[in-house]
């Protein structure tokens, strides 16, 4: 296990810039999940991290020693791919020993380990088998083997999950975090998908276009997020957004698009007429007398909740409610925000401005 | 109610008798489609194989059609010493050449398989070999080989190697004239290989280098353990064909050699054509040809069934 430190690292591919000076302090025997959109950078960052891109400018250490130039082999980490890059012609136990082969383990060492790792994943029937004997969840759990039987100082996960269907991705999920919790090993995980970012990360780092927006633990960055982007991207259904002008006869308020009045728990200093954006999470809505029209668009119920889109000053936004109210599309209902927990961004940079 | 046959019962409802539609048969179809081939196939294989089988049971030579002498064409084969030369011959011909075909063609793979400028020309330039004609480019060769107006002895005797008038008589001397017509054949052999092989790098997805190099493998290990294993099926089909060509190659040593000098370069297919056209005993010819047939079969079958347990794994 290692701390791992991230300093102003940027990368360029001939003249295009793709990450802009990344800085993430990673502690020893963190969960990290780096998630932003594709194209944001983070594979790339997490392709450095593993010696198989060049560095163009900053530091990576592992531990207290910087690896910029230091070969994958020689850094001590272990990479689960995207499409598990599991060898065809090697058997599920030599796929798992294949790195202690190489370190010139004696044959009873590769085998101990490999079934130490085998026992761990539930493995142990495959091991004679061949990568395209396994299906889908069986391949990545093979892929994680091979990360464990090195006991690495990080594990590095790009993308592990994406070509699993929906119920197994959840279940591995699950496997993921306990396994990180068991070995304590530093890992750092890159994924598209902020409900694996939210659910699994001790600190999320969320990028976008080769910066890092915020990083923070899941809470942090859901309950407060410094810029609309980050605001954006996290939660599902996504928060809503109403743009429109702070307003301060007599109490905060907000003037949203034609003319809706919307509540604010306190204005920001020097604000008045301020052109803004204004951020609800749609289960922060309330139905309420005192509360905004809205007519209902559609309704849809999950169960567990009901998701209702609603035209608010004539756009459209969604409320999730987890009691059971009777709406039929086409009805007026009052929607109220909790004003404590709206959120006020910059309408020109998208920047925080309520504390 | 009785009805006989092709009436059509009162009230009932009269089908029309379904339209002769041959072709909507599958079998019919495929049949059809595949008759063009079959007579192909029929007329320029199977006719000269049986054609050539039938000669070489005879004693036919040109204007005679001889008698049936069974298998003393054979016979006279096993106590021929050219003939057993040309065995010889042919199995150090295939096995050296494609020895090296291979490791050139594997090498030059591995480099073109990288990412570089005017990789797309160089690719294409590397295949130049194998575009030329064979007979031009031989008779080219044979001039490079030539032993009076040699471009290969005017550059030993500038570099020092050979005295003036003392060039190396390449295709004079057996040996010589064995090793210059296998040069040739490599360098017309290795852009098949190096093109076909690098075809097969392609499929090997670059993770799998990636992966293997944050096991801890270096580039050499690399190549053991996960490139070479995995270009294997590839690696076999392309030293199968080629095994195929050599062994029955004969534009290469017709021009330069002529299976000379004292029948030292002969192959199987050179001596056949001398023997059969050259001399005009034409179930000798026959005969020699058809000693091939066994020992390439018995090449193919055991590279086919090699490559099917590489596939099956």
């Amino acid at each position: 296990m290692s701390s791992v430190q991230i300093r102003d690292v940027r990368k360029s591919f001939g003249a295009f810039e793709v990450l802009h000076g990344v800085s993430i302090p990673i502690e020893d025997g963190a969960f990290v999940v780096l998630v932003g959109p594709s194209g944001c950078g983070k594979s790339t960052l997490l392709r450095m991290l593993a010696g198989l891109e060049n560095i163009t400018s900053g530091t990576i250490s592992i531990g207290d020693r910087i690896v910029n130039n230091v070969q994958p082999k020689e850094r001590d980490i272990a990479m689960v791919f995207q499409n598990y890059a599991l060898y065809p012609h090697m058997t599920v136990a030599d796929n798992m020993g294949f790195s202690l082969k190489l370190r010139g383990a004696s044959a009873d060492e590769i085998s101990t380990g490999v079934r130490r790792a085998a026992e761990i994943l539930a493995l142990t029937p495959l091991l004679e088998r061949y990568p395209r004997q396994l299906s889908g969840g069986q391949r990545q759990r093979v892929a994680m083997g091979r990360a464990i039987v090195r006991d690495p100082q990080v594990f590095l996960f790009d993308e592990p999950l994406s070509n699993l269907d929906a119920k197994l991705r959840v279940a591995m999920r699950t496997g993921i975090k306990e396994l990180h919790q068991r070995l304590k090993t530093t890992t750092v995980y890159v994924t598209h998908d902020q409900i694996e970012a939210m659910t699994m990360a001790d600190k999320i780092v969320v990028m976008h276009e080769g910066i890092v927006e915020q990083m923070g633990t899941p809470l942090e960055l859901y309950d407060k997020p410094d810029n609309q982007f980050v605001a954006g991207f996290l939660g599902s259904p996504a928060m809503n957004f109403l743009k429109g002008k702070v307003t301060s006869n007599g109490a905060a308020g907000f003037e949203g698009p034609n003319g809706v009045k919307l509540p604010l728990a306190s204005a920001p200093a020097s604000s008045e007429g301020r052109p803004a954006v204004y951020g609800i999470r749609p289960e922060h809505f309330t139905i309420a007398d005192d509360g905004a029209e809205a007519e209902i668009v559609v309704v849809e119920p999950t169960g567990s909740e009901t998701q209702v889109f609603a035209k608010l000053g004539g756009e459209q936004v969604v409320a999730v409610f987890r009691e059971r109210h009777q709406f039929n599309p086409g009805e007026k209902i009052r929607l109220k925000p909790d004003p404590a927990l709206v959120h006020l961004f910059d309408d020109a940079t998208g920047k925080r401005l309520n504390a | 109610m009785t009805t006989t046959a092709g009436s059509v019962p009162h009230g009932g409802i009269i089908v029309g008798k379904p339209k002769w539609r041959p072709l909507e048969s599958e079998g019919n179809l495929a049949m059809l489609l595949l008759l063009p081939t079959i007579a192909l196939l029929l007329m320029f294989i199977a006719y000269p194989f049986m054609r050539g089988i039938l000669l070489a049971v005879t004693n036919s030579k040109v204007g005679i059609i001889g008698d049936f002498v069974g298998f003393e064409n054979f016979a006279r084969l096993l106590k021929d010493p050219i003939f057993h030369a040309v065995v010889y011959n042919t199995f150090l011909y295939t096995f050296v050449t494609t020895v090296f075909k291979l490791i050139l063609g594997l090498w030059l793979a591995l480099l073109l398989n990288r990412d570089f400028k005017f990789k797309a020309f160089t690719r294409a330039f590397i295949l130049l070999p194998f575009i030329v004609p064979t007979v031009l480019a031989c008779f080219a060769w044979k001039w490079m080989f030539d032993p009076t107006f040699s471009v290969l002895n005017w550059m030993l005797f500038k570099l020092g190697v050979v005295a003036a008038g003392a060039g190396v008589n390449w295709l004079g001397d057996g040996d010589l004239a064995m090793l210059s017509i296998m040069i040739v054949n490599i360098w017309r052999g290795v852009p098949f290989f190096a093109i076909s092989l690098m075809a097969g790098l392609q499929t090997i997805s670059p993770d799998l280098g990636e992966a293997a190099a944050i096991d801890g493998a270096k580039p050499l290990q690399r190549f053991w353990y996960i490139t070479w294993p995995l270009l294997m099926p590839v690696t076999m089909v392309v030293v199968l064909f080629s095994v195929i060509q050599t062994f029955s190659d004969f534009q290469i040593v017709y021009v330069m050699t002529g299976g000379g000098p004292a029948n030292a370069t002969h192959l199987f297919a050179t001596y056949a054509y001398q023997l059969g056209v050259g001399t005009g005993l034409l179930s000798q010819g026959a005969a020699v040809s058809l000693a091939m047939f066994p020992l390439l079969f018995g090449i193919v079958i055991f590279q086919l069934m090699y490559i099917r347990r590489v596939e099956t794994r």
